[in-house]
């Protein structure tokens, strides 16, 4: 299963699903969406937190936030 | 004819040159207050409009969405749902970012739905050029039912226009341009059978928020037995598919008037961020940023600080040689001008310690130094965020104490502000200074290192080390549960705005003088009293009883009046609680004067050397190596020197522990709403203090 942990740094994926009680609302707002694409810009030591673009927001989250959300790899 | 004000709410996602558009609105027309209850920041300025038409902004603190995450949005969330506050707005200007216009427009699209006349602010066209962005205003104004103003903050342009659309602000369309009723059909006609003459999407916000607004208006919903059996995460669900909902309307609005050529795109940010967040050079470069603010605030301060001074110091003199003595000269010179003195000497390092931050802010470096820094501080129960707290307690542990209120998770929070007065703060620098003077060699190890400066960085050290091992033992024993959302937006890199910076240097400062300030100010006038006044004969007679004791002595004038008034202390009010706790702390190697001095400290701890001074019968010169020769020279009855190496070092380690600060006690327990964790903190902090120092004291003496 993939995760947005599992992304390697310049990775792109599409999220897929979560279990929305895992996930804060502000998250979702900033357009953590099903169907949107994520790339990981940035890490920092030790795989946490984690720097996100998704769909055109910039933003950092914590690997136990990343681990939650599933995503399909793109090239 | 009188001035009509109309009632204008600036709101927007944090990042927006919210701020900026606020600054150009009202200039240096604006002050900064706290909402009732709450340390929320609350900024208002008035802006002429046109003859007879003002406009009072609120800066209302910035925010992602109308569902509140912390205590800052729902701070807006209060205002806007309440009709009846005095600050609800006539207009909400609603400005985005139009790099960020999608997301941005998130918010926008809430605020419509509070039906609030509500103009849309598109701020930093300056980088449209530069980013390939175009716009279709007119389109974009029919779609979202709006009227929309283009500015840029950094170039000043656009702020007319806003100016001219408060002025027609009653042909703004009122309307909202979102169906909230499409989330949840079958819900939302059963809320609105119910109560017919409320709109639907405040209802709505009234049900998911966990904010205190309206708590009678709650209750009655949740009694409404028709749609009680929604739970928490059936609601959550629900305000996803709005999300969902709004996003798909501001997708199908932006396709319509909205372009970006992606060629044109430059990618200063991961240039940027490359080197910065780098695993190593981050670091690196982060720590270069600290050391250089501490050079600002202990090196070049200390020029405008010694001036400070000296300058208060001068007149506290000309007011005693001037004016006819008398009780309400010595009022004046020592408990007036010396407590004002004591608020004054702290502007330099505040000035330099908030120009750093605002500019690190600005730029959108500290977002950077958040996430570099979360993973380490998070093994102590910290967040990324409590570094910029914790830095500014090298300043002082009230704006530091402040500056927690965007971490939302309330545990990582209380930790932040439960372990931020450990860290050496500048009131104890003087402290520090004199002591080590003193009692540490001025000597050099290793040809460069000085001992005197080693001790110092030491003290710090001390401070930094508590401070995280107490958080290491806060977070192992404190049983709150609470979720941590860690979500931070890293914005792009700005070159930072003088006029945001300069303002935001001085409203420190303003908030400082005046909310601590005032504090200080008080505790200088009661300890002046304590210290001036006392009951008995001793204290009454003072001046014929030193006079016949020294009759034989053959005393200069001078000598015998700094005598009479340390006979005075010493028979003072104040004078007899140092002599009552002198038992307690003799084993650490003080004596009743020092104790008069701790007792003095715990209002504030830079008193600590006023206090001294005045019990040495230094005489209000000013003059630190006077008053450092007197402590040299001072002896106990048994004919031991009171300043030794052992007690030197118990007295560093009680200033570096004990929580002797009367506002921070009191910002503690305005940001925590109780009065349990500054009591803890107090009893907590001085009993380490006393501990410590009775253990280096046994061992060094």
């Amino acid at each position: 299963m993939q995760t947005i942990a599992t992304l390697e740094k310049g990775e792109k994926g599409i999220i897929q699903d979560f279990e929305i009680d895992t996930i804060p609302l502000k998250l979702i707002e900033m357009g953590c969406l099903p169907g949107n694409s994520i790339e990981l810009v940035q890490l920092a030591p030790f795989h946490d937190p984690l720097y996100l673009n998704i769909n055109g927001s910039y933003v950092a989250i914590r690997k136990e936030t990343a681990e939650q959300i599933l995503i399909e790899k793109i090239n | 004819m009188s001035t009509e004000i109309l009632k204008v709410a600036l709101i927007g996602n944090p990042n927006t040159g919210k701020t900026s558009v606020f600054n150009h609105l009202t200039g240096l027309n604006q002050h900064v207050g706290n909402y009732p209850g709450v340390t929320v920041e609350k900024k208002v300025g008035y802006c002429k409009l046109a003859n007879h038409k003002k406009a009072k902004v609120i800066d209302l603190p910035g925010t992602y969405s109308l569902n509140a995450s912390s205590l800052d949005e729902s701070v807006v969330i209060e205002l806007l749902m309440n009709k009846n506050d005095e600050d609800y707005p006539d207009v909400a200007v609603v400005v985005c970012d139009v790099e960020n216009l999608k997301r941005n427009l998130l918010l926008f699209t809430q605020i419509k739905d509070l039906e609030i006349p509500t103009i849309l602010v598109i701020n930093m066209s300056d980088r449209m050029k530069r980013k390939g962005i175009f716009l279709d205003i007119p389109v974009l104004e029919k779609e979202l039912n709006t009227k929309i103003a283009l500015t840029s903050s950094r170039e000043n342009l656009g702020i007319d226009e806003i100016k001219n659309l408060l002025l027609q602000h009653k042909s703004l369309p009122k309307e909202s341009c979102f169906e909230t009723a499409k989330i949840d059909k079958v819900y939302f006609e059963g809320l609105q059978k119910t109560f017919p003459n409320q709109s639907l999407y405040k209802l709505w916000l009234v049900i998911t928020q966990d904010v205190s607004f309206g708590k009678i208006e709650k209750n009655t919903i949740k009694d409404a037995s028709s749609f009680t059996t929604k739970s928490k995460s059936e609601l959550k669900r629900l305000q996803q598919k709005e999300t969902i909902n709004r996003y798909k309307f501001i997708n199908d609005v932006l396709k319509k008037g909205y372009s970006v050529d992606k060629s044109k795109a430059t990618d200063l940010r991961s240039k940027f961020d490359r080197v910065l967040m780098h695993h190593v050079f981050g670091y690196v470069i982060f720590f270069g940023v600290l050391l250089l603010i501490f050079q600002a605030m202990f090196d070049w301060s200390s020029v405008a600080m010694n001036f400070i001074d000296s300058s208060f110091a001068s007149l506290a003199n000309w007011v005693n040689n001037t004016l006819p003595p008398g009780m309400f000269t010595d009022l004046l010179a020592d408990g007036i001008i010396a407590g004002l003195s004591g608020i004054a000497i702290f502007i330099p390092q505040i000035a330099f310690l908030f120009l750093f931050i605002s500019v690190l802010e600005e730029t959108g470096y500290m977002s950077r130094v958040v996430f570099l820094m979360d993973r380490i501080m998070r093994r102590f129960g910290l967040s990324g965020k409590s570094v910029v707290p914790l830095i500014s307690g090298t300043a002082c542990a009230i704006p530091a104490i402040m500056a927690t209120r965007n971490i939302e998770n309330w545990k990582e929070r209380l930790i932040t502000i439960l372990v931020t007065p450990f860290i050496t703060c500048s009131a104890r620098l003087p402290v520090y200074a004199i002591i080590i003077a003193l009692v540490i060699p001025d000597q050099r190890v290793l040809w460069i290192f000085n001992v005197q400066g080693l001790t110092l960085m030491g003290l710090y050290l001390l401070g930094f080390i508590s401070a995280i091992i107490a958080a290491y033992i806060l977070n192992k024993t404190l049983k709150i549960k609470s979720k941590t959302y860690f979500v931070v937006e890293m914005p792009n890199y700005k070159l930072p705005l003088f006029k945001n910076v300069a303002i935001n240097v001085l409203e420190k400062i303003r908030t400082f003088v005046f909310e601590a300030g005032k504090t200080i100010l008080a505790i200088s006038i009661i300890l002046w009293f304590l210290a001036s006044y006392g009951a008995g004969e001793k204290f009454n007679n003072a001046e014929e009883i030193i006079k016949t004791e020294t009759a034989t002595q053959n005393l200069k004038a001078e000598d015998l009046e700094h005598q009479i008034s340390a006979y005075k202390l010493e028979h003072s009010y104040i004078g007899i609680v140092g002599k009552a706790i002198e038992p307690v702390i003799m084993p650490l190697g003080y004596d009743w004067k020092i104790g008069i001095a701790l007792i003095t400290s715990f209002a504030a701890r830079e008193v600590f050397i006023g206090t001294l001074a005045t019990i040495y019968s230094v005489g209000n010169t000013g003059d630190e190596s006077t008053l450092k020769d007197k402590m040299r020279e001072e002896v106990f009855l048994s004919g031991g020197k009171v300043f030794t190496f052992a007690s030197g070092i118990s007295l560093l380690l009680f200033y570096a522990f004990a929580m002797q600060c009367m506002s921070t006690l009191a910002i503690v327990k305005q940001e925590t709403n109780s009065w349990k964790w500054p009591l803890i903190q107090l009893f907590g902090m001085t009993a380490i203090a006393y501990i410590a120092a009775l253990i280096a004291f046994q061992l060094l003496k």
